[in-house]
């Protein structure tokens, strides 16, 4: 496969660059949710606040939920969109 | 000294010194030692990338430093360090596949091995090495001092014994083991890290009374204490989304983290470990933090802020357990330590020496010169240390916030963006850095952000402008470069 044409790019790097942006994707995702809960419920009066399991709603959803969420969507990302490539030359696994 | 507490510290140094020896073996047995002793020979399976990525990333500010910051400023904290729930997934996804095979077509060992082969230049490898060097030797002196601090606050020796004593566990490890001690300890360290957070969160909530119990109690004291905005209500929208940058993409571009993405074996093992360290990582941050905030009702009045992890360890749990919750802190700092130790010791050697001053090195020559290289840096450390500069956390922001600037751009262009050339990447390191210590003295915090980001956004201006400006300068040198590490 290596001498066969020199500027042919290497296929694997397309699989690459979209995992890349799957990455780049759930950053995006993780920030705005993250920021929507946090200052979206928390921004009142504390007194006004509600709670869920004995946390402020603000902090429930965007640090534990969220979190929690963030992992599912790594796992189903990993699971449905990332593709196993060999990486080294030639060598199968 | 409070034996309940040191004997299962002993035994984890214990566990840690046979790594080393384990580890040991294949360094004899290797047939090339600078992949061995610098990389582990690319064998790195996911679990232990994954526990080696999230140990090195997390330390003494995420167990000392952060969990105290958290007992002052409150839940605000908390949200602001789950920023980096991100380095879980994104460095691994980001440099992805493509790093580790460009890595392997070139056999580059250290970060600054692909800089010099993507940039075929002489003065991005001295400008990244020395900022290596410079930068992650100060973050050492800082770990440094987190671990003796903690040493001394629970065993009640004195300051420079203590650190003699982390010093030489780290020392010896790291150089009878080489990288594959540093990996296989960092997972050891990792689950210590993991099981410790479950542990001395739910002994302080237990302590406190319930969650809602500690909320209310928080929030009769000072209601901020339960608001994102912080105790003083200094935190600010922008500036807490400004951690994004500094703790969360911006990690893609230390070259401690970046080096584990081209360490690994197979796709499948990076696969298992995007998800372990992303579950890893946000357990032990929220854990953490929480636990800081947490404490302050059930331990009220502690004046500095990195003895509120030692003290409510040893208030809420037996002795025991304490001492097992208390290696979670020490593994942290020794994980982070002991790549930092290896990685200057690379800088040095590899990229240095055997670039620069003696390419014709005998095997036998690169084996004495690297063990004895990390002895020195160790020795050198150890010896600044002594006389120890305070707030810990924000010494390690501005190592951290300085590599940042500098190789970010250089790395994630350099993968992705084929028009990158050198000229663009001398730039960008010379703006990263520059622009980061000038903001860091005479603007710190410019516009309500972190520091780092503006170095982070010009840095990429800088790349950007110089690689187009130069086009015609490199073009030769940009086929071959395309030729070397795109080409199937």
């Amino acid at each position: 496969m290596k001498q066969q044409d020199k500027n042919l790019e290497d296929p694997r790097y397309k699989i690459a660059n979209k995992e890349a942006l799957i990455g780049v994707a759930l950053v995006v995702v993780n920030f705005i949710l993250w920021y929507g809960f946090a200052y979206g419920f928390g921004s009142g009066t504390v007194e006004e606040y509600d709670y869920i399991f004995g946390f402020p709603a603000w902090f429930f959803y965007s640090c534990i939920a969220v979190t929690v969420l963030i992992f599912l969507l790594v796992i189903l990302a990993v699971k449905f969109l990332f593709k196993e490539v060999p990486l080294d030359e030639g060598d199968e696994e | 000294m409070n034996w309940g507490v040191v004997i299962p510290l002993l035994l984890f140094l214990v566990i840690i010194f046979f790594i080393g020896f384990y580890a040991s073996k294949y360094l004899k047995s290797s047939a090339d030692f600078l992949q061995e002793y610098f990389l582990g020979s690319r064998q790195l399976g996911g679990f232990i990338l994954a526990m080696t990525m999230v140990a090195t990333y997390g330390s003494a500010s995420s167990f000392v430093g952060g969990p105290g910051v958290a007992y002052t400023v409150g839940l605000g904290w908390v949200l602001l360090s789950m920023t980096q729930l991100a380095t879980g997934y994104f460095v691994l996804s980001v440099l992805g596949k493509k790093f580790a095979i460009m890595a392997r077509k070139i056999r580059a060992v250290t970060l600054v091995d692909f800089l010099k082969e993507r940039y075929q230049s002489k003065w991005v490898v001295i400008l990244s090495a020395a900022s290596i060097i410079i930068f992650l030797f100060s973050a050492m002196a800082a770990q440094w001092v987190g671990g003796a601090r903690l040493i001394e606050s629970f065993t009640g020796l004195s300051y420079t014994a203590a650190l003699f004593i982390f010093a030489i566990s780290v020392l010896v490890y790291v150089i009878i083991g080489g990288f594959r001690a540093v990996a296989i300890t960092d997972t050891v360290q990792g689950i210590i890290m993991f099981f410790g957070t479950m542990i001395i969160l739910i002994g302080t909530i237990l302590a406190g009374g319930g969650i809602e119990n500690i909320i209310s109690d928080l929030a009769a004291e000072n209601p901020d204490l339960i608001s994102p905005y912080g105790s003083d209500r200094s935190l600010t929208p922008l500036y807490v989304s400004s951690f994004w940058i500094l703790v969360g993409v911006g990690v893609v571009g230390l070259p401690q983290v970046a080096v584990r993405a081209m360490s690994y074996k197979s796709s499948r093992g990076m696969h298992r470990a995007l998800i372990i360290g992303t579950v890893v990582v946000g357990v032990i941050m929220l854990g953490m933090h929480l636990t800081g905030v947490f404490a302050r009702p059930v331990l009220p009045g502690i004046e500095v802020g990195d003895t509120v992890m030692p003290r409510i360890a040893m208030e809420v749990l037996p002795a025991w357990l304490a001492g097992i919750v208390l290696a979670a802190p020490m593994a942290a700092i020794m994980s982070t330590v002991d790549s930092l130790l290896l990685l200057v010791s690379s800088a040095v050697v590899k990229d240095v020496y055997l670039n620069y001053v003696n390419p014709e090195a005998s095997t036998k020559k690169v084996k004495q010169l690297s063990i004895s290289v990390t002895a020195v840096i160790g020795i050198l450390v150890f010896a600044m240390a002594i006389q120890p500069p305070d707030l810990l956390i924000w010494l390690n922001l501005f190592a951290f916030g300085g590599l940042e600037a500098a190789f970010i751009w250089p790395v994630i262009m350099g993968l992705y963006w084929k028009k990158g050339n050198a000229s663009g990447a001398i730039a960008s390191i010379l703006t990263g850095v520059g622009s980061y210590i000038l903001f860091h003295s005479f603007m710190p915090q410019a516009f309500g952000m972190h520091t780092v980001v503006l170095p982070v956004l010009l840095s990429l201006l800088a790349y950007v402008l110089f690689s187009l400006l130069t086009v015609k300068r490199h073009e030769d040198i940009q086929k071959q470069v395309f030729q070397k590490l795109w080409s199937a």
